[in-house]
């Protein structure tokens, strides 16, 4: 009973208590630069989630055989051909979002989340509870992203998903969708994550 | 002409931190102290350097020629990777004061996204040798002013009386905004 609970807790710990980005700030660059809609925002989460899970079975798999000196160095390589992968995939089959996130998919290769799971877990953990480690984390990230890009969207542009959401008097606040509202936003967001933290630990 | 352009767009109307998002990493992680923030800077203005150089002359004479683009990520991510370290050991054996005060900051910086995306958006926007190299200059340069910036704030914040809930990432996001809200005043520069 006591290993199923802990692999529970391998999953849902990236979700709120070990959030890579509320909470450990890693990958930070994409999560503020895409979430100016949801379509971006879901479309950059996928893209990281599925890098994370496929590179963290490959180096749980490989764990024993990479020699720890050049560790860094292969996680990479093997991170960089599935980014190369997902790149591919996105500007074939949607290269509409492929243009919009520009730069930021081949970006993934340098996001902290993967790199920080593969040296702080895959590579010393079996594969089943790498994958899960993985599947929690990318969805943490996911998740973070679709609040975000959800926030800023509908109060950038008065749409959810393109949909027109807001009253018609409404007036976008353009500045939610440039640059200072993504840093505004994931300010505040951070900070209400600790009150809610804070709040529980009290109870 | 155009060279000076591209070095103030990149150094402060597009900047890479505060309008690019690109190393937010370490300008939320290194941007406690000054004079950190300085020796960071310096670093990253290096490495950038050399890498739009080097990745410059392997994308246009060796991966174009071959027809080998795909292979353009993971091949950019090795030249970073094995130039911090060969930057590293070249500090070390050349100047020690230097390597001590950028020593640690040196294995940050492969995982910097300034760096690889400094290299991909010049590949992006065909940049010829001259351009790529200037445009890394002003880069890096803007990366150093926004650190600098960002730092000289919190070393003054540390009087302020901050909300405990938004001490440390959150207060450091939100000045961020403003920052980059002011930074948004150069747009017409150019």
């Amino acid at each position: 009973m006591a290993k199923k609970v802990s692999l529970l807790e391998d999953f849902t710990k990236g979700i709120w208590k070990e959030n890579p980005i509320l909470i450990a700030l890693l990958g930070l660059c994409p999560t503020l630069a895409v979430t100016t809609s949801v379509e971006n925002g879901i479309a950059m989460g996928l893209a990281v989630s599925f890098t994370l899970v496929c590179s963290s079975t490959i180096i749980s798999l490989l764990r024993n055989i990479i020699p720890k000196q050049v560790r860094i160095a292969s996680f990479i390589v093997i991170i960089a051909t599935f980014v190369t992968i997902a790149d591919r995939f996105l500007a074939a089959f949607y290269p509409e979002i492929s243009k919009n996130l520009g730069p930021f998919i081949p970006l993934i290769i340098v996001n902290c989340i993967i790199l920080g799971r593969q040296e702080a877990f895959a590579s010393k953990n079996n594969v089943g509870r790498s994958i899960l480690d993985a599947c929690g984390m990318g969805l943490g990230f996911t998740l973070i992203l679709i609040v975000l890009s959800t926030i800023r969207e509908l109060l950038g542009s008065g749409t959810i998903m393109g949909f027109k959401i807001m009253w018609d008097s409404f007036s976008p606040w353009m500045v939610m969708i440039l640059p200072p509202g993504a840093f505004l936003t994931l300010g505040l967001m951070i900070g209400a994550s600790n009150w809610i933290n804070d709040r529980r630990k009290r109870s | 002409m155009n060279l000076i352009v591209i070095f103030i767009s990149a150094a402060i109307v597009n900047n890479f931190v505060l309008s690019q998002f690109l190393g937010i990493c370490p300008f939320v992680g290194v941007s406690k102290r000054l004079d950190s923030a300085v020796s960071m800077g310096m670093a990253v203005t290096f490495v950038m350097t050399i890498t739009a150089v080097v990745t410059w002359l392997i994308y246009h004479l060796l991966l174009v020629p071959y027809n080998l683009e795909i292979l353009q990520y993971v091949s950019f991510i090795l030249v970073i990777a094995s130039l911090v370290q060969l930057v590293e050991m070249f500090i070390r054996k050349v100047s020690k004061p230097l390597y001590d005060s950028l020593g640690i900051f040196l294995p940050l910086i492969t995982t910097n996204c300034a760096i690889l995306g400094l290299a991909l958006i010049s590949v992006l926007r065909n940049y010829s040798f001259m351009e790529s190299l200037i445009y890394s200059i002003g880069a890096g340069a803007g990366f150093t002013l926004a650190l600098v910036i960002m730092a000289g704030i919190r070393e003054e914040l540390e009087l302020a009386d901050v909300p405990k809930q938004f001490q440390g990432a959150a207060i450091t996001m939100i000045i961020a905004g403003s920052l980059a809200l002011a930074f948004m005043g150069f747009a017409g520069l150019i």
